[in-house]
């Protein structure tokens, strides 16, 4: 410990695994980093030590032990499959990698310090839900299935791993859709489209978090708290703000096709067997009803700020992928062409118009 | 239901003839007025609308904004200085003085509206839309069709919190909206109502999605909250479709409100409750009998049959022209109670009566002050 921390980070091959194990290795705080995934990484891990594991094998637990691991970082919950997977295997990489992680940390007197990624698709997303939700707002209808679903049981392993190891500090950190430059999120893709295909008659509100945001919070997760605030238990963590679909829409500057509810699910099937992205059912819902939490507690216990606001995140997205078949600024250009040309002219004449 | 939030956009072009806001023009030119007035008047907002009421801008929307005015000759050139005039002209003797100043705002809208560059709040309030489309659309309906009165809109406070608690009536929740708008143009801090609404409300089609931008929300503890602490107008009517689909019979009888869940809301975050009752909203459509079977079939509380709907179709749902008084009674204060009041039932339940019985008796006293129900 006296050499500073070691920090285990889970699901290192993927853009946001990455992203932290470079981030947390500059840290002083830090000793050293260990990576885990059950693939290779294709991109730069710096310092870090790269160890293939699989997270659902028991061999974790000797990574643990070998490493004298304190700080588990456990970001290998996700709803899109790395490289050829398909839904069974993320399914099982979330479910029984959550548990034999955290058997494995069960064993390990010395872990002190637990991170999990979860999601606000935890909360569900139903007209009968409240228009905000809170950390403790009971939910109404639990996901079915897919990504929010593992999400829920895993929160359900780490709350019983919180009480059979009640000295480990365990942070459940339930992220809005994360977006940002080179996010993967499956909203990602969905922006990504050319054309977004939309629930006829309604208009959801979205949430985003920028990427950077997820890594700072997650490196304030990964530490002893500061003062004044407590990094331990369960936070939502979003941007500022609300975007409704249609706003994102014109913003990208992309079209966009309302299809009937009806629909949608069956457009959902075809997108996926296509292969052109993953539109997953909590995918539609969320598209259909919206989901905004309140962050009340990332604030005022968490004491975290985001940098970004969920427009501004929008923003930055928006910015790295270039407008779509509509760009904004040649709609407003478009106007103002109308505005121009309307008052000058017909101000002076309207004038003695009128008074004659 | 999903024509509840509709209607208002068809009574728009018939409701438009005398419209209780200020409209300079309509006096000085009474026969162009009706047709020039409607476009003129109506001219940017309506406009937006189309592009609002899909949310979705259709893939031509460009060719809408650029080529929708194709007489407007492109800048640089220099306008043909005779059409300009006489456009000019028309548009100042119907409009007024300050059409230039309406077609740039207009204009300005139009543009945040196609870019995206407009906010709406966590609920989905989306108040530029709202004050500049969405009130004028309803504002023929509350002042030309069924002339609203407004009484004692002072008992809503300036600023802070403040619990609506009104009657519920209509067969469709035209009375909500009434009250939406009767707050939104007649408080003079301009304060705006929030409603709460029925969770059927949130998950049809368009309809969720009008009232979303509208400021409502779904009616639950937890939403009211926060608007509450956040110092909004919370509009609730605890008899919910008990009250909004009663027999014709049962008119002007308060039904049951609930467990007084607004009440303990009411006395959690501190806020006044300010009780309304709304006159005239009854009789817009007599609803005679309920078809159960039809109510199953399509899954929602009571499927009503007036003297005209369904047997007129769409026709029948033009509401009846009554004329309606909503007056807004004495606020009652929760703030002198302790903080675990809201928990007392007792004291809960009591309360539930007071307002209640407040509401009822000021229905029967503008009941007998009603010469007719149409004027």
């Amino acid at each position: 410990m006296g050499v500073g921390n070691v920090v285990l980070v889970t699901g290192a091959a993927r853009q946001l695994g990455g992203r932290f194990v470079r981030r947390v290795q500059n840290d002083p705080r830090v000793g050293r980093v260990v990576a885990v995934d059950a693939v290779p990484p294709e991109h730069d891990l710096g310092g870090a030590e790269f160890v293939r594991a699989d997270i659902r094998q028991p061999m974790i637990a000797k990574v643990l032990a070998q490493h004298s691991v304190d700080t588990v970082v456990h970001l290998d919950v996700t709803g899109t499959p790395l490289g050829s997977g398909g839904r069974t295997q993320v399914k099982e990489t979330n479910v029984i990698g959550a548990m034999q992680l955290l058997g494995a940390c069960q064993k390990a007197p010395t872990v002190q310090r637990l991170v999990v990624k979860s999601t606000t698709s935890v909360y569900g997303s139903a007209p009968r839900d409240p228009a905000v939700f809170r950390e403790t707002t009971p939910v109404k209808s639990l996901p079915s299935g897919g990504f929010a679903k593992d999400a829920v049981e895993v929160e359900g392993y780490v709350r019983g791993f919180a009480r059979r190891r009640p000295d480990v500090a365990v942070a459940v950190l339930r992220f809005a859709n994360i977006l940002g430059p080179d996010a993967d999120t499956p909203l990602a893709e969905f922006f990504a489209l050319p054309v977004l295909p939309t629930v006829f008659g309604y208009d959801p509100r979205l949430q985003f978090v920028h990427q950077d945001d997820v890594l700072d919070v997650l490196v304030l997760a990964a530490f002893d708290a500061r003062r004044g605030t407590l990094n331990s238990g369960t936070f939502n963590i979003a941007g500022d703000g609300v975007l409704l679909l249609s706003q994102t829409a014109r913003r990208l500057g992309k079209p966009t096709v309302p299809v009937l509810l009806p629909a949608v699910t069956w457009i959902g099937q075809v997108l996926r067997t296509a292969g052109v992205m993953d539109f997953a059912p909590e995918q539609i819902r969320l598209l259909t009803h919206g989901r905004v939490v309140d962050t009340t507690q990332m604030r005022d216990t968490l004491g975290f700020e985001p940098t970004y606001t969920t427009a501004e995140t929008f923003h930055d997205f928006a910015r790295s992928h270039g407008p779509g078949l509509l760009p904004p600024a040649r709609l407003a250009a478009a106007v103002d062409r109308v505005a121009a040309a309307v008052p000058p002219p017909a101000a002076g004449a309207a004038g003695t118009g009128a008074r004659r | 239901m999903a024509d509840a939030k509709v209607i208002p956009f068809d009574e728009d072009s018939r409701g438009r003839r005398g419209s209780g806001r200020p409209r300079p023009a309509r006096g000085r030119t009474p026969a162009p007025g009706k047709a020039a007035g409607k476009t003129a008047d109506g001219a940017q907002p309506p406009l937006a609308a189309v592009q609002e009421d899909g949310t979705v801008p259709p893939p031509g929307i460009p060719a809408q904004a650029a080529g929708g005015r194709p007489v407007e000759p492109p800048p640089g050139q220099d306008p043909p200085g005779d059409l300009a005039g006489a456009l000019g002209a028309v548009a100042d003797r119907v409009l007024g003085g300050d059409w230039e100043r309406k077609v740039a705002s207009g204009l300005a809208f139009l543009r945040r509206r196609v870019t995206g560059d407009y906010e709406v709040d966590e609920f989905g309030y989306d108040a530029e839309l709202t004050d500049q489309v969405l009130m004028s659309l309803l504002r023929p309906m509350f002042g030309a069709y069924f002339r609203v009165e407004v009484r004692g809109i002072e008992n809503i406070p300036a600023e802070g919190g403040a619990l609506v608690v009104s009657n519920h009536s209509g067969t469709l929740p035209l009375d909500g909206l009434m009250t939406q708008v009767a707050v939104h143009d007649h408080h003079p801090a301009g304060r705006h109502l929030r409603l709460l609404a029925a969770d059927l409300v949130f998950m049809l089609p368009l309809v969720n999605e009008l009232a979303r931008k509208l400021g409502h929300t779904l009616a639950c503890a937890e939403d009211a909250e926060v608007l509450l602490e956040r110092g909004e107008v919370v509009g609730v009517m605890p008899e919910g479709f008990k009250g909004l689909g009663k027999p014709f019979a049962d008119r002007y009888k308060l039904q049951r409100f609930g467990r007084g869940g607004f009440v303990a809301t009411a006395l959690k975050t501190k806020v006044p409750i300010v009780p309304c009752s709304v006159v005239g909203a009854e009789e817009i459509y007599p609803m005679v009998g309920n078809s159960r079977t039809m109510a199953r079939l399509l899954g929602v509380p009571y499927f009503p049959l007036t003297p005209t709907f369904p047997w007129l179709g769409p026709a029948g749902l033009v509401p009846l022209p009554t004329k309606w008084v909503i007056q807004f009674g004495e606020p009652i204060a929760t703030d002198g109670y302790p903080p675990e009041a809201a928990e007392d039932p007792m004291l809960v339940f009591n309360l539930t009566d007071q307002v209640r019985e407040t509401i009822q008796h000021t229905l029967y006293e503008l009941l007998v002050q009603r010469r007719s129900v149409f004027f």
